[in-house]
């Protein structure tokens, strides 16, 4: 099945000659990226975080700023951000970490803004505003990833895929088994000699670096990073991907950001009240499957899995 | 040399004293009871030795007097201290076996490296060994056929045997138990106290709050009386149960001939 999958989705631009389509399926694969980082804060470790587009944008700039200013190629700049992002994921959990729930929402929202905030402001670096023109895109040997999307829609196949391999390694994991335990109930998984702020701090730098690795993808891509790319609605959304897929499940956050991708291109038709109808259909897949979509099928893996596995 | 040793811990919240100077000690291989009236602050000394909260004053020593003052509660369960909690608190979303699971997590060290090597040998033999161990737990206490359940489709004794395995999947030296009898029938009751004799025979050491006297006096080599934050009698089962002190705390007024239920 999930070979199946692999094929058609590999096969899929040589069938599909439309660029249209491939373009936004390259957009839901990044979607999916983020999607699947937030879900290891969100889903695994059930830390509500809010600012995480905060550390796509650092990714992005670290690329970008490294390919102007040192000529960095694409793929040095992919550890560096992934890196760098995976740093402040660790750096801003520092004082995040000391609270909880509703009051840590509110902790990493404000370091969204900061980030996006400083990012606008320190002009000299970052171009303000107006943002960063002119980065490389990829290259491999002699070919040159230009403007057709088919090149880049392999690759983040292949940087979605290697994600949620290593995504699902973790939640089997003896770290995956104390993150979902915290999630339940902190105390008790504490009481258990499970260290919660250090695994929270692996949270945040491992779904951090995801990210980060996801905003050197996009600066590559666009050619272009500025500061608007990366405001709440878009901590928001990657968000709701992860909860309409159904939290803690990976493949559900592939779904839920390929839907929440898909769906509004659809709509495309119905113009100004495209997002009206895409706001009413959040609400009644929410009430059909408050699990979202695919959550309660993984609850139901996980019991299964457990042994057959060992 | 005792296993744990409190000395005169104080605990304040705000104006209220919880815990006055409160000095007892749990021999090694010993079922120790902690008895006392709703509120007397049972439930907050074991927070204070298990690390959750921190009393303003006093000791508490484990082994080799190593203290145990100013641990978090993580560094406090390497250390060899398990528990569980009045108020029943599993992991609701993860099965019955994974609850067990999480318990071995002290007793097992695979990191991120070995979670994402792809040719991960040495933590798929580790996760075999805790899988092992949890469950043999689960056959122990007759919940084996549950194992991939979800842990709130359990029954409530069944959810308190629960507890009870994820605690001692940590292999503890000292193991803390609230309540553990609490609600259950009285074939679980019996059951419970026929385990918790095995465990003492196997060596590990027992410190529990209980009220129901059926459950604490035949058991307990050692049972200590809080009354109101402070320690109004400790001594043995039959000490304590004839102890004027006692009756008054457990009755409200002095003894005048009546014996309370169950003393």
């Amino acid at each position: 099945m999930r070979t199946a999958i692999l094929v058609v989705l590999i096969s899929l631009p040589f069938i599909d000659r439309n660029p249209y389509h491939v373009e936004v399926l390259t957009t839901a694969g990044l979607y999916a990226l983020l999607a699947l980082g937030l879900n290891l804060i969100v889903g695994f470790a059930g830390l509500l975080h809010l600012g995480y587009a905060a550390f796509f944008a650092i990714g992005a700039y670290t690329y970008a700023l490294l390919n102007l200013r040192a000529g960095c190629p694409f793929w040095l700049g992919l550890p560096v951000s992934m890196a760098t992002a995976g740093v402040a994921g660790v750096l801003l959990g520092l004082p995040a970490v000391r609270v909880r729930g509703d009051y840590l929402a509110i902790v990493t929202l404000g370091f969204g803004e900061i980030v996006r905030i400083v990012v606008t402001n320190l002009e000299p670096w970052t171009g303000g505003p107006n943002g960063l023109l002119g980065i490389a895109h990829p290259s491999i040997g002699s070919f040159r990833f230009g403007v057709d999307s088919r090149p880049y829609y392999w690759l983040i196949l292949l940087l979605v895929e290697g994600t949620a391999w290593a995504c699902a390694r973790l939640r089997r994991s003896r770290i995956g088994l104390a993150w979902v335990a915290l999630r339940e109930d902190e105390l008790a998984a504490r009481c258990l000699g499970v260290d919660t702020t250090r695994l929270k701090l692996i949270a945040l730098g491992l779904g951090g670096g995801i990210a980060g690795v996801a905003g050197c993808f996009f600066a590559a891509k666009q050619g272009t990073v500025t500061p608007d790319s990366f405001d709440f609605i878009l901590s928001v959304m990657i968000l709701a991907m992860v909860i309409l897929g159904g939290l803690g499940s990976v493949r559900g956050a592939i779904l839920g950001a390929a839907v929440l991708t898909i769906v509004p291109e659809l709509l495309q038709g119905f113009s100004s009240y495209r997002m009206l109808l895409f706001g009413a259909l959040m609400v009644v897949l929410m009430q059909a499957r408050p699990q979202g979509l695919l959550g309660l099928a993984q609850i139901r893996r996980e019991l299964r899995g457990r042994r057959a596995a060992a | 040399m005792p296993l744990l040793r409190l000395e005169r811990i104080t605990k304040r919240f705000g104006g209220l004293v919880a815990l006055s100077e409160v000095s007892f000690s749990v021999e090694r291989g010993s079922i120790v009871s902690l008895i006392g009236p709703n509120g007397a602050g049972k439930t907050t000394l074991f927070n204070c030795v298990t690390g959750v909260i921190r009393p303003e004053a006093g000791s508490i020593r484990f082994e080799e007097e190593e203290s145990l003052m100013g641990l978090t509660p993580h560094q406090v369960a390497e250390l060899g201290i398990a528990r569980t909690f009045q108020n029943i608190r599993l992991f609701a979303n993860m099965s019955v076996l994974e609850n067990v699971l999480a318990g071995t997590y002290v007793r097992t060290k695979s990191g991120l490296l070995e979670a994402l090597w792809p040719w991960g040998f040495a933590a798929h033999q580790e996760e075999r060994w805790a899988i092992d161990r949890s469950m043999r737990l689960l056959e122990q206490l007759q919940l084996a056929p549950f194992a991939d359940h979800l842990a709130t489709a359990l029954s409530y004794g069944q959810q308190r045997r629960l507890e009870l395995a994820r605690a001692l999947a940590s292999d503890p030296e000292l193991l803390l138990l609230d309540e553990p009898a609490a609600g259950l029938t009285y074939q679980e009751r019996q059951e419970l106290m026929a385990f918790l004799n095995r465990l003492k025979g196997q060596g590990l050491t027992v410190l529990l709050i209980e009220h129901d006297m059926r459950v604490v006096m035949p058991i307990s080599d050692w049972v200590v009386v809080l009354d109101d934050g402070a320690t109004i009698a400790q001594g043995s089962p039959k000490a304590v149960q004839e102890d004027p002190r006692v009756i008054e705390a457990y009755l409200g007024a002095k003894p005048d001939g009546v014996r309370p239920h169950g003393v």
